[in-house]
């Protein structure tokens, strides 16, 4: 290879002079070709003499589309799996198997990408841009765990996402939030979902994949306040139960709305509720409802009152969410490269800006006009504030509902669990006596 | 259990099942335009950049995920001159045309030289060493034919859904590409792209 550093020196001089008046002759054209790296012939193909064989450059293959396909195989047998454990077996020893097994198969060997939080933004860009095609992957991981929480609850989430997994293994000292803590921090994961779809779908940013706080300890590789971001949330959820399931996971917030409706779920008991309030404790995310009181300190009347009221003001909160978000469309078309080049070049057109940055030098040189690109930005800053009417309204529902969740009465008479947080853990199960009863009649049974 | 609780049971069983079509119904809408309406639909897709569109702003050497970058200098044989003299490999206003380390644009002694026959001399790429900051890249396309280019080197690149150098090229080079097509090179073997690896 090295064999050019013993070549005879008189040879170079003499290749040199011929060389330098090529070189010479290449920089004046350079000057007039335009300064980028178009492919042109400036010096002839070399006619060898000897039997010089051309070698080629290598082109090492991406991962195979059946490896990926065996990726979603592997979904599947763990949601299937996660299911089974939570509903039939109800046995916590395994769902942690599990868990280990998602840190490090969708984790440290997958590098934690691509995961279904981040292919919601690929949904929304699909969804939105019609020049863009999901890969078939992505898809699927986007949709199957929404499927599965359809039919059995978050066992995606108690087992199977590397992000929950990675938290739900370091939960050693669970520590109970205060109520209006958890309740407003429990209001992010939707604005975060809204704001990760409205970015995603304007083609700006996929902001869910920039902020995954553990896809970097996966790839052992990320910068250092990222890696801080997530050592943090590693180190809260030693107390804190899955701070990012909880107050962050903007996919943690379609899964609660699917479970809702799920057509299994987890149960705390395996048969009937004797309100021995033994589990009332168990749960280190606060899904666990207690029966509501016989008599309610408010008045029938008072609390339909109060709900009418709310439900009137919800139209009054979507409108003002739209409102203001549109009002806020410029600032927000901000984040799109385009719309920012557009800004900068415009400024330093009129003198406003000194000198020029990467952006403005790479558009002045790709010798697009400037028309055109003040044109695109124009078009984009239009369609952000199309999108922001959408997003201002969404968040404002989000907070109306929420309102007005807080004044529905539901009558509970045992202990249940709540469906939209509850993660299918299978934690609570052994506070219960009759699940212990039942384990030590399979046991002696079998 | 008496008559009431049974109602209220019976009426969340009803909700739930009513919501549990909703669901389903949402998931055929946004599985509609994720699995249906394509053609040949790709697996998956990968990055790649566009050497055509790269202006070698450095960025690729430093903003990737991994901590030595996925792109490196690819050399596209066919394209090149085999000059002496060569405008990647070598500093601007050389005196002598030799191998010494300050002679060298690339700050980590990637590209190798190797005399061939007078006065050809053949450049490779230790892709180990390489970090792909482009600076032989910028100068073999500003005096030379242009056959030194930047690619995302698919056997270290972790196909980063979002693909942080994606996000901060300047000249939006980068785009997706089917993953069994997956490089934009330069020459005539990969012109179209239209080569499997
Ligand atoms: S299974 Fe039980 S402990 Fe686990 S999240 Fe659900 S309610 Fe909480
Ligand atoms: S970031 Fe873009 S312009 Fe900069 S070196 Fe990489 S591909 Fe080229
Ligand atoms: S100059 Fe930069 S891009 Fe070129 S071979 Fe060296 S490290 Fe790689
Ligand atoms: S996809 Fe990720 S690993 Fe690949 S080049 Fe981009 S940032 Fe680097």
């Amino acid at each position: 290879m090295m064999s050019g550093a013993q070549r005879p020196t008189a040879n170079a001089a003499k290749n040199a002079a011929a060389a330098l008046f090529a070189f010479l002759a290449a920089a004046v054209l350079a000057g007039t070709a335009a300064a980028g790296a178009t492919a042109e012939a400036r010096f002839p193909k070399p006619q060898f003499e000897s039997r010089y064989v051309m070698p080629r450059a290598g082109a090492p293959p991406a991962r195979a589309a059946m490896l990926e396909y065996l990726d979603v195989a592997v979904l599947v047998a763990s949601l299937g799996a996660a299911g089974w454990l939570v509903l039939r077996a109800r046995r916590r020893g395994g769902v942690t198997l599990l868990t280990v097994f998602s840190v490090l198969y969708f984790g440290f060997w997958r590098k934690g990408c691509v995961c279904p939080v981040g292919a919601i933004q690929n949904a929304a860009l699909a969804l939105f841009d019609g020049g863009y095609r999901a890969p078939v992957v992505v898809g699927l991981f986007f949709l199957l765990p929404l499927g599965a929480t359809l039919l059995f609850g978050r066992a995606f989430c108690a087992a199977v996402c590397p992000l929950g997994a990675a938290q739900d293994l370091v939960l050693f000292r669970p520590v109970k939030l205060p109520a209006w803590t958890a309740g407003l921090l429990g209001m992010l994961p939707s604005v975060y979902l809204g704001f990760g779809v409205y970015l995603a779908a304007m083609g700006a940013d996929f902001v869910i994949c920039r902020f995954d706080p553990f896809v970097g300890f996966f790839r052992m590789s990320a910068t250092p306040s990222m890696l801080a971001f997530g050592g943090a949330l590693l180190l809260a959820g030693v107390f804190v139960g899955r701070p990012y399931c909880r107050f962050l996971c903007p996919y943690g917030v379609l899964l609660g709305w699917m479970s809702r409706f799920a057509w299994r779920h987890a149960r705390i008991t395996p048969d009937d509720c004797v309100n021995c309030r033994l589990c009332e404790e168990a749960c280190p995310f606060d899904s666990i409802l207690a029966p509501t009181p016989e008599h309610h300190p408010e008045s029938r009347r008072a609390g339909v009152r109060r709900l009418a009221i709310l439900l009137a003001a919800l139209p009054a909160l979507v409108a003002g969410g739209a409102w203001l978000a549109a009002s806020l469309h410029a600032p927000l078309s901000r984040l799109h490269p385009t719309v920012r080049t557009a800004e900068r070049v415009l400024s330093e057109d009129r003198g406003a800006a000194r000198g020029t940055t990467l952006y403005s030098d790479a558009f002045r040189q790709s010798g697009q006009p400037a028309r055109e690109l003040f044109a695109s930005a124009l078009a984009l800053r239009a369609r952000f504030r199309k999108g922001a009417w959408f997003l201002g309204g969404f968040i404002g529902a989000v907070f109306g509902a929420r309102l007005v969740g807080l004044s529905v009465r539901r009558r509970r008479t045992e202990y249940v669990i709540d469906r939209a947080s509850c993660v299918s853990c299978a934690r609570c199960f052994e506070y219960c006596p009759r699940e212990r009863e039942r384990v030590k009649k399979t046991r002696n049974g079998g | 259990m008496n008559g009431k609780t049974d109602r209220l049971e019976n009426r969340r069983e009803f909700f739930r099942r009513l919501g549990r079509w909703i669901g389903l119904g949402a998931l055929g809408l946004l599985g509609w335009p994720l699995l249906g309406r394509r053609r040949a639909a790709p697996a998956d897709t990968v990055w790649q950049l566009d050497p055509e569109k790269c202006i070698q702003c450095g960025n690729c050497a430093t903003k990737c995920v991994l901590a030595l970058s996925a792109v490196k200098c690819v050399h596209a044989y066919d394209v090149c001159g085999y000059c002496n003299l060569c405008g990647g490999y070598h500093q601007p206003y050389v005196k002598r045309l030799d191998t010494a380390a300050e002679n060298q644009l690339c700050p980590t002694s990637a590209l190798v030289r190797t005399f061939i026959e007078e006065p050809y001399y053949q450049y490779d790429v230790i892709e180990e060493r390489c970090i792909g900051c482009g600076v032989c890249v910028k100068g073999c396309g500003s005096f030379g034919n242009g056959s030194l280019h930047l690619q995302v080197r698919h056997d270290r690149c972790v196909n980063c859904n979002d693909c942080a150098i994606a996000r901060q090229c300047p000249a939006q080079a980068f785009r997706r590409v089917p993953a069994d097509r997956p490089y934009l090179m330069r020459g005539e073997r990969w012109k179209a792209g239209s080569r499997k690896a």
